[in-house]
């Protein structure tokens, strides 16, 4: 269960790292028979439709690889007319992410996505820098309470606040988001960073910087949904370099009620899967095992 | 071109391991032939797949790499019984990704996702094939000119090199394909467009198949620009999931950007933008 949707399994994709109708055109309807995840998120849609940052949008980096995508979505109504009606035949309930650059066009994404039936859940992507302020709204509890405040009314939908990693204090953000009428809050987005052409030392991606994510980010995501959680009385989604079931184990352990994975997803599109049958072994295990007398082994073992 | 035309094989939704059974050297490059047993018999020329070590991926000095690597495939023998086959990559050691495949072996487990995106399709009514491949390019050209001498056509095949260490590449065509390199070391002492160029003059109702480095990419699109000659170009992209998901290898298009990925990596060539 996410904020009253009812989910077969406690794995759901991180927004922006699974295509699921570029995913079925690759691998047909097997890959419906086998759906890697318990709950879809979408990627991000804005009001307007965006191309996308300049290539190159990719690095790969120690462990991880940094990205600088910049959203590219057919829009609101693109969203509506084009993608909606294939994501509706998903085997699982979906959850649509929305940006807005202000809280107008925030609240109308709300609304307009809120209404649909085929739509279980809205997340909020918070990442982006208020129009007035320059300002990351996910970074700024008070700018977070404000985006929330104004479009919570705008639909009875459960809305989740996907946080920022680059803010001084994400648990502060979370609160704000909670007190502000989120139902729930989903974490660690990318981490900001940056990489230089080897030869030239100019920015190598087109948008100069972009996010980490993957395995290099993973003790980062830990430390804050831990944080985040211990603030807030939401459900947290975990997420942040999930790439086993331990690591999923690790998130449910500090406090996360589900767990996304992301980058992992992009090594194998079955990610999602193997990571529930992991995670299902060790719950398995340890209800078997008495909690008691856990050895404490080398850092990292 | 409709997506209709544009030939697919599925992929299983999921890596896979397939067992190496061949690593031979030849010249600049490697040839790396892997038994998948459960995949596809049939994947299209053109198609492509997303390959790792199955084993130390990654953690070594520069702990990398982290993400597959993509490939088109250079050959495809079809396994008895109508699953499997066993697939052919060209390797070129790059970075620490090319690297690691380099060093696998005969026994070693190869992690694949695949057959990914389109292939190419066969020539508009009327029109012969002409295949063009560049350097490591020529894997995709290879596997289509078994394709098409399978149903018994003949084209012909122009490959560029650099040196005659990659040259050695020619040698895996079962016809005389013609060879040019840069430094003359092989063939001709010059760019593949040169011999193109003299193939459509003599005769312009072609389509033209090209793979290769963007600059010699970008020379076929505009010269078939100039003669009005339709071209499929398989582009090459850093990418990080094959299937669409991440959206990193974009391209422009006439229709903005494309994912070389799942919208390619063959593309019709007046789709194209310059951008080199």
């Amino acid at each position: 269960m996410l904020c009253g949707v009812a989910l077969g399994g406690p794995i759901l994709n991180a927004s922006g790292t699974f295509d699921a109708i570029a995913a079925r055109g690759a691998f047909g309807d097997a890959l419906l028979e086998a759906f890697p995840f318990d709950c879809f998120v979408s990627k991000t849609i804005t009001v307007a439709a965006r191309q996308g940052n300049p290539p190159p949008r990719l690095w790969e980096s120690a462990s991880g690889m940094l990205n600088s995508i910049g959203l590219p979505n057919k829009g609101l109504d693109g969203f509506l007319a084009h993608d909606l009606p294939q994501l509706a035949q998903l085997p699982v309930p979906l959850c649509v992410s929305v940006m807005g650059f202000d809280s107008a066009e925030l609240g109308a994404l709300v609304e307009a996505v809120g209404e649909r039936p085929e739509v279980g859940l809205v997340e909020l992507n918070l990442s982006c820098p208020n129009v007035e302020t320059g300002v990351l709204v996910g970074a700024d509890p008070r700018a977070t309470a404000e985006m929330v405040t104004r479009v919570r009314a705008r639909s009875d939908r459960p809305l989740i606040a996907k946080l920022s990693p680059n803010a001084a204090d994400p648990a502060a953000v979370a609160l704000a988001a909670e007190e502000a009428g989120a139902d729930g809050v989903s974490l660690i987005n990318t981490i900001r960073g940056m990489a230089l052409h080897p030869v030239t030392r100019e920015p190598w991606l087109g948008a100069r910087s972009g996010g980490l994510s993957g395995a290099a980010v993973r003790t980062v995501a830990l430390e804050q949904v831990a944080a985040v959680a211990a603030a807030v009385s939401l459900p947290v989604v975990g997420m942040g370099g999930v790439a086993s079931g331990r690591d999923a184990a690790d998130l449910l352990a500090v406090g996360a009620a589900v767990v996304a994975v992301g980058t992992e997803s992009f090594r194998d599109p079955a990610a999602g899967r193997r990571i529930s049958a992991e995670l299902a072994a060790i719950r398995s295990a340890a209800r078997r095992t008495a909690p008691a007398g856990v050895a404490r082994s080398a850092p990292g073992a | 071109m409709t997506d209709a035309r544009r030939p697919r094989t599925l992929a299983p939704p999921e890596r896979r391991v397939a067992e190496v059974i061949a690593a031979e050297r030849r010249g600049a490059y490697d040839l790396l032939v892997a038994r998948d047993a459960v995949g596809p018999a049939g994947p299209r020329p053109g198609q492509f797949y997303m390959l790792a070590a199955g084993e130390r991926w990654g953690g070594g000095a520069s702990e990398r790499p982290y993400l597959p690597r993509a490939f088109s495939f250079a050959r495809v023998r079809p396994l008895p019984g109508g699953q499997g086959a066993d697939l052919s990559f060209l390797l070129e050691e790059v970075g620490p990704g090319t690297r690691r495949l380099g060093e696998l072996a005969p026994g070693d487990p190869l992690a694949l996702l695949g057959p990914l995106g389109f292939g190419f399709a066969p020539p508009e009514e009327g029109r012969r094939a002409l295949l063009v491949g560049g350097g490591i390019g020529a894997a995709p050209i290879l596997c289509w000119d078994d394709e098409l001498r399978g149903a018994g056509v003949e084209a012909p095949v122009l490959l560029g090199f650099r040196t005659a260490g990659h040259a050695a590449a020619a040698d895996l065509f079962a016809g005389a394909p013609e060879v040019c390199t840069d430094d003359g070391s092989v063939g001709r002492r010059a760019l593949v467009t040169e011999p193109l160029r003299a193939e459509l003059a003599a005769d312009p109702a072609a389509t033209v198949y090209a793979c290769g480095p963007e600059p010699m990419l970008e020379a076929v699109r505009s010269l078939c620009a100039e003669l009005d000659v339709p071209a499929q170009l398989a582009l090459e992209a850093g990418m990080a999931c094959g299937y669409g998901a991440c959206f990193g290898c974009v391209v422009p298009t006439v229709d903005g950007y494309a994912r070389v990925c799942v919208d390619g990596p063959v593309f019709a060539a007046d789709r194209l933008v310059a951008h080199v």
